[in-house]
């Protein structure tokens, strides 16, 4: 029954997204604004289609109705119901069926706020949007069928893969990650739709940038979530390894980044354009190829991928995708007019221009990587993989250089600058970079990468906060603090916002550096209560005992800390044993200070637990990975708070803000 | 355009075009030093001498009564067959709780002069797919180290 009310619901929404996709193309094609309005209607009506569907999927997985295909596959009465619930993510279908509603949610967002801006290219943004939902709706119809009926219902499930209960954070962490992947489809479509109207004005600008950074924040939370649960529950002790999975999750990332920074260059120059929109697109291609890589099992083989029709599908769209961008931006860029050139390659745009080819470059040697073992193994049918060595030799050298580059950029002026105002911008940073490696040398630095890294981070420090607190230093000594304040949190709010995420990245960057350069391994056999030294600490095997719970049984090995003789901490690794799985798997225990973590994995025990296996690691910094990216998130944020002057401006006067430029984009003294 | 925007622009071409140039090398040649081979006991044997210093992924079944293990060391020495050839190994480290004799292993290193597999890094064949082949059959070694990968699902 539910499972009919949801093919019903589908079938619903790719209706109303190919007559909305219609209505739209009518709309651009002859300025039909009757047209555009039912296809903002039924832009509705496909977000509600998709809600309802997932509505119903959910009410299947907790009534356990076996008869529904996906419930049989991924249900199970013995998960607790937090479990049961994120198992809408937890599993290929699922997860398409999901990406529904974001999608949903994302393209109404769209359509109610951009409604009447951008009379030039709303109805060209609403039918790419719609263009995509037909094609998500139809995966979900046809090749995913989530609500495809089982004839002989189980009268019970497997449950979800363990490894995806073992963890509260899986909970956000695909959420925040699609959250990302989907959103992109609103600034690809305002891409689109500015290459199809043959401008890309300062309102539409406005609205890409805005609409590429929310997924540009949730992407960032969704892969440092990955992170943090790949090191809180996988047990290697690192969070990042360069696997494929991950990498898809950078690429786009890596172009939505470069985006938003030659955005700035185009609101403030009217140069670059057609390179922005080109990056826009490209990240857009970059989730969908993504989407392609880890959700249709071709990295298990690519040979294997075929037995779904959801990869062949993903694929037939990604190539239809490219083939559209590319017919687009040949035609189209050359009608988009720059307003200028860089002139000096001392100055801010020069700097802005470089940072996008360094993202490029990265982003290339991440796709080369990632991409290169399926080609060999379709051509050679070989089966490599790309070892780790190649990205950190790669991505190490490109990331300590935008690092570097995030000082140099902010500290130059826009036009031009003479040579001797330019050494006087960049030369008292070098303080900063200085102060930064002594301190990382007075705490054991050593490794030459990690040092350029300290010294580009601390050079990059002092930029930002010099930049950061500018206006308001500015106001202050002129006596007026309050406006400076004002300032700060009003009219400059974008750039002071900036800034923070500046500030996040610098963080983030050194503690990535520091945790892999001074990372110590131990790998010992305990009997119980033996020690052995990791580093100044001594852990000592307390003894094991047994947990059982519902879903899983878990052997837990107690495990004293101490350091200079005082106990610092008792951690608990264990391995759980779920009845679906033929094998256990060990979940981490982490002591976690602002100076270093302790990790502790449990590989095995014997002799009926009078003598353990353990692995462990001291891990300087890595917290600070985690409250860096919170920094970047409060940045963007900072940014993204509507404004409601801004706000009044728009409803008030559409007309007005095509002359008035972007205000937002106030450069207040720098 | 006048001639001098015109050599500044085709002077940036060229620049690009050899900077472009250069980093593709790198890469490339970044690409070629740092691949990893999936092997099984039959193919590291064909590649000889090549198999020493390259990174290798070894798959295949726990030869029964090859294990040895020095808990005081942490030492551990055994032999992987496909059924047809027996490589030994040898590494250092606790292996997993899973590891046992006849079990699918996957190990990563490289082999040496000395004619034994050094393992940085040992795997367990997992998922459920994965079957023990019958007495005398074949080991599936490019299944098995399909199964050791972290499943993909997960993230």
């Amino acid at each position: 029954m539910i499972g009919f009310l949801g093919r019903a619901l589908v079938l619903l929404s790719l209706l109303a997204a190919s007559a909305g996709m219609v209505c739209a193309l009518a709309a651009g094609l002859r300025r039909n604004d009757a047209a555009l309005a039912w296809a903002r209607r039924l832009t509705f009506v496909f977000a509600l289609g998709m809600l309802g569907a997932n509505l119903a999927m959910e009410v299947a997985l907790l009534s356990h109705d076996f008869s529904v295909q996906y419930v049989a596959q991924v249900g199970s009465r013995s998960t607790p119901t937090w479990v049961t619930v994120v198992s809408l993510w937890s599993a290929l279908e699922g997860s398409i069926l999901f990406w529904g509603v974001v999608l949903g949610a994302y393209v109404s967002w769209a359509t109610w706020w951009m409604k009447d801006r951008h009379p030039e290219a709303e109805a060209w943004i609403t039918a790419v949007m719609l263009a995509c939902g037909v094609f998500f709706a139809f995966l979900i119809a046809g090749p995913a069928h989530p609500f495809a009926p089982v004839p002989n219902p189980p009268a019970d499930g497997p449950g979800p893969n363990a490894l995806l209960q073992n963890h509260i954070l899986m909970v956000l962490h695909p959420p925040m990650l699609y959250l990302g992947y989907v959103g992109m489809t609103v600034p690809f479509s305002i891409a689109c739709g500015a290459l199809l109207a043959g401008r890309l004005g300062p309102d539409l600008l406005r609205s890409l940038r805005i609409s590429l950074l929310v997924p540009w924040v949730f992407l960032t939370i969704g892969i440092v979530l990955g992170g943090w649960w790949a090191y809180e529950v996988l047990g290697w002790g690192g969070y990042w390894a360069w696997d494929p999975v991950e990498n898809a999750s950078l690429l786009p990332w890596l172009t939505a980044t470069a985006a938003l920074h030659s955005i700035l260059v185009v609101e403030r120059k009217g140069i670059l354009k057609g390179w922005t929109l080109t990056l826009v697109l490209s990240t857009f291609l970059l989730t969908i190829l993504g989407t392609f890589m880890t959700r249709s099992g071709v990295f298990n083989s690519v040979h294997s991928f075929t037995q779904s029709d959801i990869g062949p599908t993903f694929l037939v769209f990604l190539g239809l995708g490219l083939v559209f961008s590319i017919v687009l931006l040949s035609a189209g860029i050359g009608r988009l007019e720059n307003e200028g050139r860089i002139r000096d390659p001392k100055s801010r745009e020069a700097a802005f221009l470089v940072n996008n080819l360094l993202f490029v470059m990265l982003t290339l040697t991440v796709l080369l990587g990632t991409v290169f073992p399926l080609i060999v193994e379709a051509v050679q049918g070989r089966q490599i993989s790309v070892g780790e060595p190649y990205f950190n030799r790669m991505a190490v050298p490109l990331g300590v250089a935008l690092l570097f580059l995030m000082g140099i950029g902010p500290a130059l002026p826009w036009g031009r600058a003479s040579g001797k105002a330019a050494l006087r911008a960049l030369v008292p940073p070098v303080s900063g970079g200085a102060l930064v490696l002594v301190v990382g040398l007075a705490l054991g630095a050593r490794s030459p990468w990690l040092l350029a890294t300290l010294f580009a981070g601390g050079y990059a420090l002092y930029v930002t906060l010099a930049e950061m607190w500018l206006p308001l230093w500015t106001k202050a000594r002129a006596g007026a603090t309050g406006e400076g304040l004002r300032l700060l949190f009003g009219k400059g709010r974008r750039r002071f916002g900036s800034y923070v995420a500046h500030l996040g990245v610098v963080i983030v960057l050194v503690a990535v550096g520091a945790s892999s350069a001074g990372r110590e391994t131990l790998d010992v056999s305990l009997a119980r209560g033996e020690s052995a030294r990791l580093g100044d600490y001594t852990l000592t095997y307390l003894g094991a005992h047994v947990v059982r719970e519902p879903h899983r049984l878990s052997t837990v090995a107690r495990v004293q800390v101490e350091r200079e003789g005082r106990r610092v901490a008792i951690l608990e690794p264990r391995l759980n044993q779920y009845p679906t799985m033929r094998e256990s798997i060990g979940t981490p225990d982490v002591h976690s200070t602002l100076l270093e973590d302790v990790y502790l994995s449990l590989m095995g025990l014997s002799d009926g637990g009078e003598r353990m296996g353990l692995r462990a690691y001291r891990n300087p910094m890595v917290i600070w990975i985690w409250l860096g990216a919170g920094v970047i998130v409060l940045g963007a944020g900072l940014v993204l708070w509507p404004s409601r002057r801004l706000a009044l401006a728009t409803t008030a006067l559409p007309r007005r803000r095509e002359e008035e430029g972007a205000e937002g984009s106030l450069e207040v003294g720098g | 355009m006048s001639t001098e925007t015109r050599k500044t622009r085709i002077f940036a071409a060229i620049a690009l075009a050899i900077a472009g140039a250069a980093f593709a090398l790198i890469a490339v040649g970044g690409l070629g030093e740092n691949l990893v081979y999936y092997w099984g006991p039959t193919e590291l044997r064909e590649a000889g001498d090549r198999a020493i210093g390259a990174t290798i992924r070894l798959g295949g079944q726990v030869v029964p009564g090859t294990i040895q293990f020095d808990p005081k060391t942490t030492h551990l020495s055994f032999e992987v067959t496909d059924g047809r050839e027996r490589v030994p190994v040898r590494s250092v480290g606790v292996p997993p709780q899973m590891f046992r004799e006849g079990i699918g292993v996957i190990v990563e290193g490289t082999m040496t002069r000395e004619g034994h597999f050094a393992s940085e890094r040992l795997m367990v064949s997992h998922g459920n797919e994965y079957r023990a082949p019958k007495e005398g059959e074949r080991v599936d070694v490019e299944a098995l180290i399909r199964n050791a990968e972290p499943p993909g699902e997960a993230r």
